[in-house]
């Protein structure tokens, strides 16, 4: 645990504009030149019920929401009653005091709304803050708001407190403000905002000495999270085609994707159920469109038999898999990786798709710009997994990382010329999934070509497309569609940079292996087992399809021992890596956590221990080891 | 020079064109009324003036998806129900393409139905044509959305409890902009239904009566048929919503007693189809998607999300 760090969380009822609240906040201190991280807790519902979102801000880098917090803000949950008072939500109402009480770090500040919480409700409230050292301040931000405007302008109240108590200035949060809105509304906040500065500056003491840290960041940065990077990543991959259907957490890719297409002139389509939004990317990417779609579990689900389509007729698309906690429904609103095994091998016969799994919002942006590169370069669907964690967390990432060329290049599409040159059958139709290709990649005319007419079929199918059930054209073909996998790791291996992410001295002894949204989390608590004296690296694994056999090998090879983590109940990737490694069965150990939260750094330190030394628990009752095979 | 020649290309076009060179062996039994579809598609495509190059046939799974194997065009044989979504897709991303969708009465009127109903409510502009055998020929011989009340099949052995659908006043109530009937046994009417069709601004549906001799014992029904339009005995508007509901119900009622009435129901050319739609309100490029990977003087420069940074809420 470290102090050189401000964990701010904002705690209120959902719907009572906590979102935009943090976000600001976080933008402020982004501007000021801090690292920022920001992390969203919420329930699945619409309006009411507790939410929070916690904003860590530091000099140094920040991977993960950090441990515990050390300042909360809490609002009253307005939407607890009703306004006709019939439904009361039990205890609902002192939740975001009462509820967010156990992972406030010692020493840490507190503010209450007094307006609408009662902190005679909250058991042993004085007692633990006396034991824990914690500062208390109850101030009426209902009232401060009411007075210059409106009631919800609690939240900018609770801003200036925060701002006065830990000696910030106001200048960024008016800038933020001016840009959001105008008018009296602006006016009115501003007011707000210096009201409640100048009450806590003039009529309070305090004693604490929390601070912001400073922050010496020169470059610009931007706030981006895991589904910016994606919507991002696929616009300067030059996607111009989205069909969807909402589903929670996929829903922010797709709401980013259509709000942003017609300025780039390119369409976004909400159509009618997952299957046909599937079906419509591989209905515009066959005819010429760079196109995707995507979904999250049930949803995915129901995309099966046109990914599998895109495959056999080699329909370049990309598709997003945002995790929720599954079977079924699930939790809407909770991530967990437990989608794994169903993304790799949905949809019937033998797989044929790529598959990334980012780590964070920044790789998130490269890795969905590869996607489409080697969707559309090798005629291959291609996945991007994602979670609920990544997809809603935001993180201040350098603005020049962004700064890259459209890349409008359609893959290995032939040009009417190329076209004219190319095979043909005696028919005069055009030979699209000719054998003998060097790389497993088949010339590809688009409709509306001369000379290039064609049968895509999900049938087996000759080189011009004909179904055909002939035993040596399916192996041919089989064949040749397998060989991709082979082409795009040797690219991946060979002529980029690896996507997989290291972390930690290259000689240590030990390994934490994961892959996606618990990258960052597990990055942290390497530096901190290697400050106790552990000797720990970790890799984050981006490649799950086609494998990186290689880099896998070469990492667990050199490591006595490794866990892996990862948020589900039945080790999926660990699974995975000992299918395609054969081996390592009594060198992998697993770290699952699938309580509907992502893991917290000290979770894994502790979780390491147990495991490697034996000595320590389990870290809580959330997280489970399961040991290694071969022990 | 563009990616795409073939488009807008004024020329004669012969039939022949749409034949492939070496016919695949049909798969289609003798007598199956699918042959007739092919045949009056065949001599409706030159009418309408479209090149093989610049039609695109999106087909469903039975034996009607078959239908691809025997047009020389640009094809594609999708999945069993979504020939749509894909031919939908197709068309937004090149509207210059006649695209054209067709599958069975399962494929459309059952595991598709819910894609027929948003299809037709959009007014996609491409025709549709499903092959209405009120049987599951592929499968050999199941009871389909469009069989007749107690109709017997293996997995209906005491004969079905359901009332047909009713593709007709389906098709009009979900919003399709043409709506018409014909039958395979009538290949002059065919031809003309299907080149009014594809000529048409919008979502054309044809309920295309075809028999299966192999499967559906009771397909002579669809002889004789009256045209509603040539029959003295019928003055029926067909620019007229309420004439046409009522006419469609007339159809699909006289059909189970054999009584097959078949021509245009409904045509509305005022509404503008999908495509005018989303133009309109700004969601829809002016230039074919499709064309711009191949443009080079497309201004990708200024398409970058490194404008929108920071802008998202
Ligand atoms: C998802 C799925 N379910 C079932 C099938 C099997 N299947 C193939 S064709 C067909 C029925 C075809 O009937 P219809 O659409 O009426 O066409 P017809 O063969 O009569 O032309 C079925 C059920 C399939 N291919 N895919
Ligand atoms: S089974 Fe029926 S529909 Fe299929 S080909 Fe034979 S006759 Fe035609």
């Amino acid at each position: 645990m470290t102090d050189d760090e401000l964990i701010w969380r904002i705690a209120g009822g959902s719907g009572d504009g906590i979102d935009s609240t943090s976000q600001n906040f976080a933008k402020a201190l982004m501007r000021s030149g801090l690292n920022v991280f920001t992390h969203r807790h919420y329930p699945s519902r619409i309006r009411g019920g507790h939410t929070y979102v916690e904003i860590r801000a530091a000099d140094h880098d920040v991977q993960s929401r950090g441990d515990g917090y050390n300042f909360l803000l809490a609002l009253g949950d307005s939407f607890a009653r009703n306004p006709q008072d019939e439904a009361y939500y039990g205890d609902e109402e002192i939740k975001p005091l009462s509820e967010n009480l156990d992972d406030l770090r010692e020493g840490g500040i507190i503010v209450y709304d007094s307006g609408l919480l009662d902190s005679e409700d909250v058991p042993e409230l004085e007692e633990r803050a006396e034991e824990n050292d914690w500062h208390v301040f109850d101030i009426d931000l209902r009232s401060i708001a009411k007075e210059h405007g409106r009631e919800v302008m609690r939240n900018t109240a609770g801003v200036g407190v925060t701002a006065a108590l830990l000696d910030i200035e106001l200048e960024p949060f008016e800038d933020l403000m001016e840009e959001a809105m105008g008018g009296d509304i602006l006016e009115q906040n501003i007011e707000v905002l210096h009201d409640a500065y100048e009450l806590v500056q003039d009529e309070y003491e305090f004693e604490h000495d929390l601070r912001v840290p400073e922050g010496s960041t020169e470059e610009e940065q931007v706030l981006v999270s895991g589904s910016n990077g994606v919507a991002y990543g696929a616009l300067d991959a030059g996607c111009r085609f989205i069909a969807g259907y909402p589903m929670t957490p996929w829903t922010d890719v797709f709401t980013i994707m259509s709000q942003n297409l017609p300025k780039f002139n390119g369409i976004s389509e909400q159509v009618e159920d997952e299957i046909a939004a599937a079906a419509l990317a591989v209905g515009a990417s066959h005819a010429g469109v760079k196109s995707m779609s995507g979904s999250s579990g049930g949803g995915f689900a129901l995309m099966s038999e046109p990914l599998g389509l895109a495959e056999m007729t080699e329909t370049p698309i990309v598709l997003i898999e945002a995790m929720r906690a599954g079977p079924s429904t699930g939790m809407p609103t909770k991530p967990e990786q437990s989608d794994l095994e169903h993304i790799l091998y949905t949809s019937q016969g033998d797989s044929n798709r790529v598959v990334f799994a980012p780590g964070n919002p920044a790789e998130a942006y490269e890795q969905t710009r590869m996607a489409f590169k080697i969707a559309y370069d090798y005629q291959i669907p291609a996945i991007v997994i994602i979670d609920q964690k990544l997809s809603g967390e935001n993180r201040s990432v350098p603005k020049d990382f962004f700064d890259r060329q459209p890349d409008p290049d359609p893959g290995s599409v032939l040009t009417e010329e190329e076209i004219a040159e190319a095979a043909h059958d005696e028919s005069g139709k055009f030979q699209r999934f000719l054998h003998d290709t060097e790389d497993g990649v088949s010339p590809r005319s688009l409709p509306g070509q001369k000379g290039g007419r064609y049968l895509a079929t999900g049938n087996e199918h000759n080189l011009s497309g004909h179904i055909s059930e002939d035993p040596e054209n399916r192996v041919a073909q089989m064949d040749r569609r397998m060989q991709k996998f082979q082409s795009i790791r040797t690219e991946l291996d060979e002529d980029h940079e690896s996507q997989q992410s290291y972390h930690g001295p290259e000689d240590a002894d030990y390994g934490l292996v994961v892959w996606g949204s618990q990258q960052g989390a597990v990055e942290e608590s390497v530096d901190r087992l290697n400050d106790q004296g552990y000797s720990v690296k970790s890799i984050g694994v981006s490649d799950l399809m086609p494998y990186p056999k290689k880099e896998m090998t070469e990492f667990l090879e050199s490591v006595d021992e490794a866990i892996v983590v990862e948020m589900n109940a039945t080790a999926q990737f660990r699974g995975l890596t000992q299918k395609e490694l054969g081996r390592f069965g009594d060198k992998l150990s697993s770290l699952l956590k699938y309580n509907g939260n992502p893991f917290e750094p000290w979770e894994i330190v502790e979780g390491f221990e147990a495991q490697i030394d034996g000595e320590g628990q389990t870290p809580g009752t959330n997280t489970r080891i399961e040991p290694a095979a071969g022990d | 020079m563009s990616a795409f020649n073939a488009i807008g290309e004024e020329r004669e076009i012969d039939r022949d064109e749409y034949t492939p060179g070496i016919e695949p062996q049909p798969t289609w039994c003798p007598g199956c009324g699918d042959f007739g579809v092919l045949k009056a598609l065949k001599q409706a495509l030159p009418e309408v003036g479209r090149s093989p190059e610049e039609t695109l046939l999106c087909t469903g799974i039975g034996c009607s998806g078959k239908l691809n194997s025997y047009l020389d065009s640009y094809g594609f044989h999708t999945i069993h129900g979504r020939s749509l979504p894909v031919a939908r897709a197709a068309n937004l991303a090149n509207p210059g393409l006649e695209v054209i969708a067709a599958g069975g009465d399962g494929d459309g009127y059952g595991i598709g139905g819910n894609h027929f109903i948003h299809t037709a409510r959009e007014n996609h502009d491409m025709t549709y044509i499903v092959f209405n055998n009120e049987i599951f020929g592929l499968t050999k011989g199941q009871t389909s959305p469009t069989s007749p009340k107690g109709h017997k099949s293996k997995t209906q052995p005491s004969g079905s409890a359901k009332s047909p659908i009713r593709p007709l006043s389906l098709s009009l109530t979900a919003g399709s902009s043409y709506v018409a009937r014909t039958a395979a046994v009538n290949p002059n009417q065919a031809k003309e239904i299907l080149v009014e069709a594809m000529e048409h601004d919008g979502f054309a549906h044809v309920d295309f009566l075809t028999q299966c001799p192999t499967w559906n014992k009771d397909a002579k029904q669809y002889v004789p048929y009256i045209d509603i339009q040539e029959s003295d005995d019928y003055e029926h508007d067909i620019h007229d919503r309420g004439a046409a509901a009522n006419m469609a119900q007339e159809a699909e009622e006289s059909l189970a007693d054999g009584k097959v009435l078949t021509g245009r129901f409904y045509v509305d050319d005022d509404r503008p189809s999908y495509t005018e739609e989303k133009q309109a309100i700004g969601e829809m490029p002016d230039e074919p998607l499709a064309e711009r990977y191949f443009d080079d003087d497309y201004d990708w420069e200024s398409e970058r999300s490194y404008d929108l940074l920071d802008r998202h809420a």
